[in-house]
Parts: C-alpha cells; sequence; structure tokens
C-alpha cells in the first residue's frame, strides 16, 4: 500500500495538505505537519495525491511502500 | 471523456499541475505541455525568497524533471510560444513551430509584470522569473543599496531578503499605509513597522517622478522633491495577464479570460484556463475573479483536470482564497477576502504575543477573512472555519485562550 512521509524541516506550516485532507494532515503547536495515517488505502490515493502535491515547499511525498 | 489530446499552454505551476492532475484522474490521452520559457518549469514564490537569498539551489525547485514527465507521459514542448488560437478548428499556433491541433485546450500562460515607467536600464529590475531572479541577485551581490518601488508583497519579500543579504534598503509606495490594499490601515502600520524594525528605510505616501543615472548609481527622484540614492532598483508594481496572445481568437478575454463556473471558456466549452490567466465566475461570490496566488494555482488545476476527464459530473469551482507570505521574522497567511470597509476584529499583537490574527466580517457574525501572523493553530482554525462557516465569536472563544504574552516580543 503507498505510504505518506513528510519532510519535517522543510514544513512550512502553510496548512494546504490539512485543507486537502484533514484525515491524513494535521498541524502541531509550532505549525509543522503531523502524519495522522501514512498508509493510504487505493481509495484515498488520488485525494490524499493532491493533498501532498498541495504542499508548497513539496515536503509530503505518497510513495510506493 | 478520457481520451483525445489536451494541449496545455504555459509550463508553470497552473500548466505543470493540470497536467500531473489530469493523469492522477485517469486522463489517457495524449497530453502536450507547451511553454515559452525554455527552462524546466519552475517555482516562482522562492524567487523573492530563499532562491534570491541563496540559501537555496535552483534544483530544488524544479516543479518537473524530463524524467517525471516522460513517466506520466506529457510532452514537453519548452521554448515556444504561442502567438494566436483558431477556436473553430481546434488549432493552436505556435511561433516557430508547426500549429498544433488539440481536443482540449487549458490556458495557463499567468502573468508579466508591469514593466518599469521610468525606463528599464540595466540595474532597474522586475521579479517574476527565474532569470529576472538571478539578475536580481548578481547586482544585489555587488552591494551598495536597493530601491524598492511598490510595498506589495513581492516588493517587501525582496526588501527583507535584500536585508539578510546585508544591504541598506528603500521601500517606497504611494499609498501612505503599506498594504492597505488588502488590509486594514491597523495592521498596515504593523507592516511598516516590522519593515523599520528590520531596518528598512521606509517612504509610504510618496510616488516616483523619474530614477536617474545607470546601473550601480542612480538617483530616484520622488514626487515630495526628495531623492534617494540607489545602486540597484526593483520595481514590483504588480502584474497583467498575459491574456494578449488571445486577442483575435474571438475568445472573450478582459483582465484574463472569462470562463464559466467551471473554468470553462464563455465561448468555447473546450477550452479552459487555470492560474493567474484566469476569471472565472466564482459561484459564492456571485462575480468574476482572478486571483494571482499559488494555491489558487494548484486548486483550480485539479479542478480542471477532474472536469475535463469527467464531463459529466464537472465540479464548480469555489475556492477559499489562500495566500501566504514571509517577509523578515513573519509569516503572513490571508485567508477568504479581507480589507476594506469591513468590521474587523484583531487577537493578539505583534508586540505582546509576537502573533495576531485579524478576523474581517461584514455582518457581525459570518467569517469573511483573516488574516494571520506568526500563529499555525490560528491559521488552521481561520481555513477550517471558513469552510464549515464558524461565527467570529466561534474563533474568538477558540483562539483568544491560546494568547500568551511573549516576552522577547515580535523580534
Ligand atoms: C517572486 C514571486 C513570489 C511569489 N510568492 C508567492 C507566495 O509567497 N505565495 C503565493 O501564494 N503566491 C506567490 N507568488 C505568485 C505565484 O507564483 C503565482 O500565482 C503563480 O506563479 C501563477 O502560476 P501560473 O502558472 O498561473 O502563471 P505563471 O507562473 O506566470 O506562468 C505562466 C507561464 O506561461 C508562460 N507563457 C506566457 N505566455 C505564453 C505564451 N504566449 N506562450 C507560451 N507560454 C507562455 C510563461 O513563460 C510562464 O512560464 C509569487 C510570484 C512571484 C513572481
Amino acid at each position: 500500500m503507498p505510504v505518506v512521509k513528510a519532510d519535517l524541516e522543510a514544513c512550512q506550516g502553510y496548512a494546504n495538505c490539512v485543507v486537502g485532507a484533514s484525515d491524513y494532515f494535521d498541524l502541531d503547536d509550532d505549525g509543522v505537519v503531523e502524519i495522522l495515517r501514512t498508509e493510504v488505502p487505493e481509495a484515498d490515493r488520488a485525494r490524499v495525491t493532491e493533498a501532498a502535491r498541495s504542499c508548497p515547499v513539496s515536503a509530503l511525498k505518497v510513495e510506493e511502500a | 471523456m478520457s481520451a483525445g489530446t489536451v494541449v496545455i499552454v504555459g509550463s508553470s505551476i497552473a500548466g505543470v499541475r493540470t497536467a500531473q492532475s489530469l493523469r492522477l484522474e485517469g486522463f489517457e490521452g495524449e497530453i502536450m505541455l507547451v511553454g515559452e520559457e525554455t527552462e524546466l518549469p519552475y517555482d516562482k514564490p522562492p524567487l523573492s525568497k530563499s532562491v534570491l537569498a541563496g540559501t537555496t539551489d535552483e534544483d530544488s525547485i524544479r516543479l518537473l524533471t524530463q524524467e517525471q514527465a516522460d513517466t506520466d507521459g506529457i510532452r514537453l514542448l519548452l521554448g515556444y510560444r504561442a502567438v494566436g488560437l483558431d477556436i473553430t478548428e481546434n488549432m493552436l499556433e505556435l511561433e516557430g513551430h508547426e500549429p498544433l491541433h488539440y481536443d482540449q485546450l487549458v490556458v495557463a500562460t499567468g502573468a508579466a509584470p508591469r514593466p518599469s515607467p521610468w525606463g528599464q536600464p540595466p540595474g532597474i529590475h522586475v521579479l517574476r522569473t527565474l532569470e529576472d531572479a538571478r539578475e536580481l541577485r548578481r547586482d544585489l551581490l555587488r552591494g551598495g543599496s536597493l530601491a524598492v518601488i511598490g510595498a506589495g508583497f513581492i516588493g517587501a519579500e525582496a526588501a527583507a531578503t535584500a536585508r539578510s543579504l546585508g544591504l541598506d534598503v528603500t521601500v517606497i509606495d504611494p499609498v501612505p499605509v503599506p498594504m492597505s490594499r488588502i488590509f486594514n490601515p491597523e495592521i498596515g502600520h504593523w507592516f511598516g513597522d516590522l519593515h523599520r524594525e528590520n531596518g528598512v528605510n521606509t517612504m509610504f505616501g510618496v510616488g516616483v517622478e523619474s530614477v536617474e543615472g545607470e546601473g550601480g548609481n542612480f538617483t530616484v527622484h520622488l514626487t515630495n522633491g526628495k531623492s534617494v540614492p540607489a545602486a540597484t532598483v526593483l520595481v514590483g508594481i504588480g502584474v497583467t495577464p498575459n491574456d494578449s496572445w488571445l486577442s483575435a481568437s474571438g475568445l472573450l478575454v478582459d483582465n484574463g479570460v472569462v470562463l464559466n463556473e467551471y473554468c470553462q471558456a464563455v465561448d468555447a466549452a473546450n477550452v479552459y484556463a487555470v492560474g493567474d490567466v484566469a476569471r472565472w465566475r466564482h459561484q459564492k461570490h456571485g462575480e468574476d475573479v482572478r486571483i494571482e496566488h499559488w494555491t489558487n494555482a494548484v486548486e483550480q488545476a485539479a479542478c480542471v483536470a477532474h472536469n475535463i476527464t469527467h464531463p459529466d459530473q464537472p465540479r464548480a469551482y469555489t475556492p477559499i482564497e489562500y495566500v501566504w507570505s514571509d517577509q523578515h521574522d513573519w509569516k503572513i497567511q490571508v485567508v477568504g477576502r479581507v480589507g476594506g470597509n469591513v468590521d474587523h476584529v484583531v487577537i493578539g499583537h505583534p508586540q505582546i504575543h509576537g502573533r495576531f490574527v485579524a478576523l474581517y466580517t461584514t455582518d457581525g457574525t459570518t467569517l469573511r477573512g483573516a488574516a494571520i501572523v506568526n500563529w499555525p493553530k490560528a491559521l488552521l482554525a481561520c481555513r477550517i472555519g471558513m469552510a464549515q462557516g464558524t461565527t467570529v465569536q466561534g474563533l474568538r472563544d477558540k483562539l483568544e485562550p491560546q494568547l500568551q504574552p511573549q516576552p522577547t516580543g515580535a523580534s
């Protein structure tokens, strides 16, 4: 199953990912992304990939595990 | 329809994302991405920030590599400028290349900076492309002072970056309170303070008469009789959509390509537009809008890709506006519609808390928009709140308890 990966150093807290898929992403108090679920079932793939790609600093990737 | 040929004109964020989203939506036909620049597609927000500062290298801002294009079956046609469109024959005319036939066309030609009205010899810059950023950085590294004309997002960001490189910087804007085209004056003043606290010399409420001299040694003459010496000048006075190549096409063009709520050209259902060049009917606002921000380009691209791939279930495009800007140590975010003569509530203070949010409302209850500085949880609450219809009071109840005085203040 594909998995979501985050580059916590790159994250700038723009929150586009949370707006795109709040069941997968959240922000902590410092504005750094928190991954709520790492595994992405096929039914969610397009939605979560769009949410990951909406990151302005490319801090998120959906990859084949 | 999931086949045929989609031709996308403009190889920046809106164009690239349309191509990628088409594949994600299962589009199986041919995708051609045409762009005037020979450069592989790159991202623009870092051009006034980390790329200008030299803390990010050019490779890391690429939006699409040749390998990624090959993997996704996206045919890149770089270095060709679109010069005309025939909407009855479905043909795109290019300079130096035979015309291309399309089944669906996506216009993603973006916007271009208003040229400097004071001439543009070497040393007087605009900032839009990677090459612009390289040239500006080259001049900044020579040292001397920078004069920035226009205190909008790009001018303000470039000024902050130049300060971080140790240059003397003056920002000039005819508007008395910076950012007051976007925010109310109280917040606008805080932006002015931010720049001054970071050593930027600000001249607001005064225009530029002329710029004399040459690269390394300019004098900027102001309308109040004063003058500012500058080695380098950056002109950031806004952009205009790249739509003139469509003027003879028969498409309705009026400060952008005019589209319906599904982002289809009002005169040709198989022509779409995305990003800075698109003016579409925003159903929730009940008016035609054009937005010059990154997140809009990305969201609109996804919507258009969906509508091309699923013509039976088209989606009206009704985004909640979002833009960020990084200036000095402020991370500024704007959600929805702000400013104008509407009521607002400010929570927090830059000097006391190091963060604040301004909530805008027309009826005293509903949130119309918000400006957020250095406060990630407030950003989330506002973005999600806008989508779910949270009230201003609801947000106050949630955010006010989170405020704690910060002994260090804003700096
Ligand atoms: C320095 C800078 C900093 C920014 N910072 C931020 C920020 O912090 N946050 C934010 O939200 N937004 C920011 N933006 C705005 C954001 O980058 C734009 O909204 C976004 O680039 C719009 O994308 P686009 O693809 O619609 O247009 P563009 O990026 O303008 O791309 C259009 C492309 O089309 C090509 N083209 C034009 N005419 C033709 C033609 N006739 N034929 C073929 N190709 C053509 C151009 O060469 C260009 O490659 C910034 C912009 C700049 C310039």
